[in-house]
């Protein structure tokens, strides 16, 4: 089917969109926008978390379908204007990074919890990461890049 | 407008070569009437709204349905509101994460619950409703509808009817749900007094089960006889079940002892025997979570310290006299 939404403040269209198929398959297949990662398919690994209308959700797990008409930001949409999200900064600085897979999950879920407490416990960003998985195991500088970005 | 589109099924495994294809429909349902009529029409549509259980089967092809009813659209799933006797009617469509923020008070118990599901991903999207519609028995707040004695709404263009959780469940991963009926709201009495819930797993986030107890005091009951205490035992049995034993126990018990008027500590007897009876109550299996043998024996504890938990804080409200 044909569906329409808006992503990253732009409005998209599919076109044979297969209802079975998830969000995360249509951004990553249909509409071009690789950043959110496939991995576990059964919302495990949070890889693949993006805004749904403003709430970070597993985009493997919202079907295709349910996502007409309503607002998607992913992780290519959070730098604006070329600048990066203080985040994604951070990030960088804090080397927070190994093999990159998990990054762009992590990045969006840090994104959130940022957004809705300014100046997050450990326990709160520990909680708040719960469902991101990154198997190179480099947490300590990922809660370093956290508070590192809360701090600005 | 309840939308359908017919589209192409593609075999994923095959998804690049096969020209094997499957008729699916997408019904996108904007009202309860709209749902239940094409829900009605077409049984053998799989209901879908937080998808965090519906997808997982479609993701790896271990569901084909023939159409899937798309519940998001519906405003009224994802409300809740007063009951007028103090309870809370939760429509079905409401995330966890707004039971914790928007209820947590009111629903300690549920809360609790909803705190151990999934992770946030999953908590902004998951709900009770679909709790209910896998009726796994490791279902998180299973255990929490039966302990506070929970009822189910289940709507068809049949009609309206209220199941209390307790005749819900009937079997793994099986319900009373009719083929042409939605789940549309769980109502939950209103309580002031406490309530628990504890889960067993290898860590906090993201974890099925091993084995979970809810416990909710009704002081209010003291007065007509009825259990003051209700329980409610998860991922220990082909269902979701009360331990009914321990609840007569521990009801007798705090009445025999004029527990409710002038609470004290319990005595370390009274709460190990309450556990053991929890334990006894569960038929619980060997599966990759865990062995029978451990479920058993967590229960027990976990029986034991949320009854001292929920008691403590019965005492704390009640007098300073509680030890």
């Amino acid at each position: 089917m044909r569906l329409n939404l808006t992503v990253n403040g732009e409005p998209r269209q599919a076109d044979d969109v297969w209802e079975g198929e998830s969000l995360l398959f249509l951004l990553r297949e249909r509409l071009g926008l690789p950043g959110s990662k496939n991995a576990c398919e059964q919302g495990e690994c949070g890889s693949c978390t993006v805004y749904l209308d403003g709430t970070p959700v597993c985009s493997c797990l919202v079907a295709a379908g349910q996502a007409e008409g309503r607002a998607v930001r992913t992780v290519e949409g959070l730098a604006e204007e070329g600048d990066l999200d203080r985040v994604q900064r951070a990030f960088l600085e804090a080397g927070a990074v190994q093999c990159g897979f998990c990054t762009p999950g992590l990045i969006v879920a840090a994104h959130d919890l940022l957004a809705r407490v300014p100046d997050p416990s450990d326990g709160e960003i520990r909680e708040a990461l719960a469902g991101n998985l990154c198997r190179c195991t480099g947490y300590e500088a990922i809660l370093d890049a956290v508070r590192t970005a809360a701090r600005r | 407008m309840c939308t359908t589109y017919s589209v192409t099924w593609y075999d994923t495994t095959t998804w690049y070569d096969s020209e094997e294809i499957r008729e699916v429909d997408f019904l996108r349902p904007s009202s309860m009437a709209e749902a239940l009529a094409a829900k009605a029409e077409r049984p053998d549509a799989v209901p879908i709204a937080g998808g965090t259980d519906v997808m997982v089967e479609l993701n790896f092809d271990r569901t084909r349905p023939d159409a899937l009813l798309d519940l998001t659209g519906i405003a009224e799933l994802a409300e809740w509101s007063d009951t007028g006797d103090g309870g809370i009617r939760l429509g079905a469509g409401v995330s966890y994460t707004r039971i914790i923020t928007e209820l947590g008070q009111r629903l300690p118990g549920l809360a609790m619950a909803s705190r151990t599901v999934g992770s946030p991903q999953i908590r902004n999207r998951g709900t009770v409703g679909g709790n209910l519609g896998a009726a796994s028995p490791a279902g998180d707040t299973h255990p929490v509808l039966l302990a506070t004695g929970a009822s189910v709404e289940l709507a068809s263009t049949r009609g309206l009817r209220t199941v209390p959780a307790e005749e819900f469940y009937v079997g793994v991963k099986r319900s009373v749900l009719a083929p042409d009926e939605l789940i549309t709201a769980v109502l939950l009495p209103g309580t002031t007094a406490p309530q628990q819930f504890s889960k067993i797993g290898t860590r906090n986030a993201m974890v099925i089960a091993v084995c979970s107890f809810a416990i909710a005091l009704h002081p209010e009951q003291a007065a007509t006889g009825n259990s003051t205490v209700g329980t409610g035992i998860g991922s220990a049995g082909p269902t979701p079940l009360r331990a009914t034993e321990a609840e007569r126990f521990l009801t007798a018990e705090l009445a025999n002892a004029d527990q409710w008027t002038s609470p004290r500590a319990l005595d370390d007897s009274v709460r190990r025997r309450f556990g053991d009876l929890v334990a006894a109550a569960a038929s619980p299996i060997d599966d990759v979570r865990g062995s029978a043998a451990y479920r058993r024996h967590a229960l027990a504890v976990l029986a034991r310290r949320t009854l001292g938990w929920a008691w403590w804080d019965y005492c704390l409200e009640r007098t300073s006299r509680c030890a």
